[in-house]
């Protein structure tokens, strides 16, 4: 059974019918009581970081999120998701998160190092660099494209945890990992074959459904 | 890097896609998901629905069609029509919807780029942006209601001000160009991208695959969107994506 940490700030929805074709079980929990004993967690998340820890906090999940990746059983973090396993956000000014990856969130500078400004968000399909093909999360995903979406991008000092990063006028970290805690960037439930094999990946091989 | 993406555009009323008649292969033309579920098979990286129901009852059915959509696909999708208030942005988006897109109601009340960008970030909220070339004004002029009515807005203006108020892309319509065939309008996409920095949708005179081509390389627009040469089946999306690719064009 996979729980999906609901605190108010997903797309539950679309994340939530990937997992029905995939067949693999799951169920909600907006309070750390409704998913006490599931085998694997989803972290969703759309909107702003601020607003995400503050309603991870009125939920109930911090300390339960820490706990979990302590006891090693797998986490999934999905876009807002991954970033607030970092250390702090410069969103809306520094903002705490989980502390569960090395590094912070920024914002993209918009303008790359020869001084000529890009767009931002980073929207829509970019390509994949695998830097750690051999981790079980990514077992038959190969260079794809992915459908990134997002205005803030994680910067961590340990390329360690880096399993996967795109090329958008700076290394962006993809997918990021260490032992059972994971997280992509990009909404895998949005991203055609590969994000559907990530998925079924950390159902089925991480979390054995 | 980014690849350029081909988006078509599929117009909903009462639930039911109103130009996909040329599939004859699929078991209803009409309905907008098997026809949304073929055009992820050819290729295509993002949907736009845009819903043209003239009823109460058509607008909820829309929410149907959002909620089946994103039961079955795994690429993003955005919808527009009729949606005016943050309510209707919350709606749409906690049904499966990735965007929403807002053309009228935000010249009406510029606000709700903001409030939508607030709640679910600028990302979520697409400004849908219908032009037309004014001999008056020498540029080109916002009209709202489909088309019908013009605004005070110059298309440079509005585009700023916009983004400004927090949306996160632009889907700029030609409507000298749409239904022609002729090619993308590519003077008024690149006043556009001249003064935004968000990414730029051109949409409004696909005719050929060369037109993608040209609205790609001349004014390095991000994404290109197309209805009735897709639906009536002129070229298909694995089409123009093959002779992009083969120009060099970065395409997924």
């Amino acid at each position: 059974m996979i729980g999906i940490i609901d605190y108010g700030m997903g797309n539950l929805f679309s994340v939530s019918k990937a997992l029905e074709r995939l067949k693999v079980p799951y169920k909600f929990g907006e309070r750390p009581a409704d998913i006490e004993n599931c085998d694997g967690y989803i972290l969703p998340g759309v909107g702003a970081f601020p607003d995400a820890m503050k309603a991870l906090e009125e939920h109930g999940f911090i300390p339960f999120i820490k706990e979990k990746v302590k006891a090693g059983v797998p986490i999934y973090g999905i876009c807002l998701g991954m970033q607030l396993l970092f250390e702090a956000s410069d969103e809306g000014g520094e903002t705490a998160g989980l502390g569960l990856f090395p590094g912070r969130i920024v914002r993209f500078p918009g303008v790359n190092e020869k001084g000529e400004s890009y767009k931002v968000p980073h929207m829509g399909w970019n390509k994949m660099n695998l830097l750690k093909p051999e981790e079980p999360l990514l077992s038959d995903v190969k260079e794809e494209y992915v459908y990134f979406v997002h205005s803030f991008v994680a910067q961590t000092p340990d390329p360690s945890i880096l399993y996967a990063t795109a090329d958008y006028h700076l290394d962006v970290p993809a997918i990021v990992g260490r032992n059972n805690l994971v997280a992509s960037q990009f909404h895998p439930e949005k991203s055609g074959r590969a994000g559907m094999q990530l998925l079924e990946n950390f159902c089925k091989v991480m979390v054995k459904q | 890097m980014l690849s350029k993406r081909i988006i078509p555009c599929l117009d909903v009323k009462e639930g039911r896609v109103v130009k996909g008649i040329q599939f004859v292969d699929i078991r209803d033309a009409g309905d907008p998901v098997e026809l949304a579920k073929v055009y992820d098979e050819q290729g295509a990286d993002e949907l736009v629905f845009l819903d043209i129901s003239a009823t109460h009852e058509g607008k909820k059915t829309m929410i149907d069609v959002v909620r089946s959509v994103a039961s079955e696909l795994a690429i993003p999708f955005t919808v527009g029509g009729g949606i005016r208030s943050l309510e209707d942005i919350k709606e749409t988006l906690r049904n499966g919807a990735d965007k929403v897109s807002l053309n009228s109601s935000a010249v009406n009340r510029p606000e709700l780029l903001t409030e939508g960008a607030d709640y679910f970030g600028s990302q979520c909220i697409v400004v849908a942006i219908d032009a037309r070339y004014d001999e008056e004004w020498g540029t080109w002029r916002v009209y709202t209601r489909g088309g019908r009515t013009p605004s005070e807005w110059k298309v440079t203006e509005w585009a700023e001000e916009a983004v400004r108020r927090g949306a996160g892309e632009i889907l700029l319509t030609s409507m000298n160009k749409d239904g022609e065939k002729t090619g993308f309008d590519l003077p008024l996409l690149e006043a556009v991208q001249g003064v935004v920095n968000v990414p730029v949708i051109a949409s409004g005179g696909a005719g050929s695959s060369e037109h993608f081509y040209d609205v790609f390389t001349e004014v390095d627009a991000d994404a290109a969107l197309a209805a009735s040469i897709f639906h009536y089946k002129e070229t298909s999306v694995a089409n123009v994506k093959a002779y992009l690719k083969e120009k060099g064009v970065i395409v997924r």
